[in-house]
């Protein structure tokens, strides 16, 4: 049971975001990077299903500049058995296509019956790489799952949708994306940050990948610009010495004022 | 600009976000567009998408659409594609629109300008604007060179509008019979059948202000005299007092209600990511401090355990009048 898991390194979530001097990036300057969290449940659960069948490997895969193997090296010391690292360069911008289809030509020099993904990487918020992967692949997926039993070729999911749970069943090979609620992710033990020193990240150009040089033909998704958003207007407070009249007061402004009761 | 809109049913009944993408396609085109709607037994619902500005709807009924499969619904909303070829595709950024959307997108060797915001047409280009950064910057983007441009749309965000129209026009889609190797077996309903956060047009969460999951009685009071849906930060989820599909946040659900009221919620900044786009925001804590207070529109500084049941009073009131 060999599982394939992509993982976006992307800016911490308690990193205030700046934009950059070409108005279109963040200024990176100060960001702390992590791995996406919904890509940690991807590990774990993987990491799981190898120990359940006390057989498989886990192999890790990113596609990013030189920062990215920092957080392939922490998924191998949380138990990954090797990673892959596709080297996009300095600064350069993939949209979730290329990206996908650099994972995609990656998953393809093994032979896996899991790909995982987060749901969403939290940088871009896209949720779309990992079913663009196993439609690149010609193969089935699930996505924001959150409990998964494995059987004999097949799997059963279930997925959250809104208000409800789907079960879906799939045969193998199968991509999947986690969703929070899958299992609780665990820590690099000390003995596993020490051993990951000794796995293996091997390294891939773009163009290894089938991803030609940047250049204007290949750009599918755009970015323009990037703003802040506009800022909020500042709080009215309404003061609270008589809760019952400050209850009043509220509800008089949302029906007036705000006109959304 | 030629559009065509998947138009999402579950259970026979049409989805209010894919209205609002239909509404707001034919409003991108100036007159009526294409849609395409994957059912069984849905070919009815589909005269009725005239109001929305469908002028033509593509449906796809067959008994294995019954129920979800990216296979088989990708599949009709790829025919119709191929004979609507529109210049643009919109979707709504549901959980099935965003399973389908890449997908699609990926077999046009496209991308997708996801989730917007806001989207408008320059010289036949869409251009949308989408939160990125767990909501802490906007994103101008546009589809490149993509041949087929294809988006989704925020639910909650676009208003879906009707107006006097005649009904659309239904041509049934011929397809193969397919074999899907993932699909929906059933759908498991949460027990209480509750309004869902991500379709609330008012949302009442409950943070660790409330001190312990008894206390919800006290936030599903105002919950109910608002008719509201019930959302909860990160930290009651993570605590056990309430289930995860109620979480608001970076790792919840995203939000854009028109109202929401945060008890007892300090507004980490993974919280706002989930609900910072909402039209008001109303903070009741007791911490002058929080950091809800810098996004709320209205705010009240004090014991919510007397705040929470006045306001709930006050709206009863109000609706009684």
């Amino acid at each position: 049971m060999n599982s394939f898991v992509a993982i976006a390194y992307v800016p911490d979530t308690e990193t205030r975001i700046k934009i950059g001097a070409d108005g279109k990036s963040i200024d990176e300057a100060e960001v702390k990077w992590i791995v996406s969290p919904y890509d940690e449940y991807a590990l774990e659960e993987a990491l799981r299903i190898k120990e359940a069948k006390g057989a498989g490997t886990v192999r890790v895969a990113a596609v990013g500049p030189e920062r990215a193997k920092t957080g392939l090296r922490e998924c191998l010391a949380r138990g990954a058995d090797d990673a892959v690292w596709i080297n996009s360069g300095d600064g350069r911008y993939l949209d979730a296509l290329a990206t996908a289809k650099a994972l995609a030509a990656a998953a393809r020099e093994g032979s896996y019956d899991f790909l995982w993904f987060g749901q969403k990487g939290v940088g871009y918020d896209e949720s779309l790489v990992g079913p663009m992967v196993a439609e690149l692949l010609d193969l089935p997926h699930v996505g924001n799952v959150i409990k998964l039993e494995v059987g004999e070729g097949k799997i059963t999911a279930h997925r959250e949708i809104e208000g409800a749970h789907e079960v879906v069943e799939s045969t193998l090979p199968v991509v999947l994306t986690a969703q929070k609620g899958l299992n609780e992710p665990r820590y690099a033990s000390l003995k596993g940050i020490m051993g990951a020193k000794k796995k293996t990240i091997a390294e891939k150009k773009l163009a290894e990948m089938g991803i030609p040089e940047a250049g204007a033909a290949g750009v599918k998704l755009r970015w323009r610009k990037l703003e802040l958003p506009p800022p909020r207007q500042p709080c009215k407070l309404i003061p609270a010495d008589d809760p019952a009249a400050a209850a009043k007061e509220l509800v008089r402004l949302l029906r007036e004022e705000a006109k959304v009761i | 600009m030629k559009f065509l809109v998947f138009i999402e049913q579950r259970d026979g009944k049409i989805r209010k976000a894919s209205l609002e993408a239909l509404s707001l396609a034919s409003k991108l085109a100036g007159g009526s567009v294409a849609a395409v709607l994957p059912g069984s037994g849905v070919a009815d619902l589909a005269g009725g998408l005239g109001k929305y500005g469908a002028g033509v709807v593509y449906v796809a009924d067959q008994d294995i659409l019954a129920l979800y499969s990216a296979k088989g619904y990708v599949g009709a909303l790829d025919a119709a594609a191929t004979k609507e070829s529109p210049d643009a595709v919109l979707i709504a950024a549901t959980a099935m629109g965003k399973d389908m959307a890449p997908r699609l997108a990926a077999r046009r060797d496209v991308s997708v300008l996801a989730d917007v915001m806001d989207l408008r047409v320059e010289n036949g280009r869409l251009v949308g604007s989408r939160p990125v950064y767990s909501g802490k910057a906007r994103a101008e983007a546009d589809c490149g060179n993509a041949a087929l441009q294809v988006a989704t749309t925020r639910p909650n965000v676009f208003p879906a509008e009707p107006r006097e129209a005649g009904q659309a026009r239904v041509e049934m889609l011929d397809l193969p019979k397919i074999a899907p190797r993932a699909k929906v077996v059933r759908v498991e309903a949460s027990e209480s059948k509750e309004l869902d956060v991500s379709e609330a047009d008012i949302i009442v969460s409950g943070g660790r202000g409330i001190k312990g999951p008894e206390n919800w009685p006290m936030i599903r009071e105002l919950q109910q005299a608002l008719g509201a849906a019930l959302g909860a930060s990160r930290a009651v989820v993570d605590a056990g007092w309430i289930d995860h599909q109620h979480q608001v946040g970076q790792t919840g659900k995203v939000v854009s209600p028109t109202l929401y009221v945060a008890c007892g919620i300090s507004g980490a900044i993974q919280h706002l990511a989930g609900m910072g786009t909402s039209k008001v925001i109303v903070a009741l804590n007791k911490d002058p401090e929080a950091p809800i207070f810098k996004v709320a529109t209205y705010g009240i500084v004090g014991d919510i355990f007397q705040i929470v049941p006045e306001v709930a009073k006050a709206v009863r009131e109000l609706k009684k009048e």
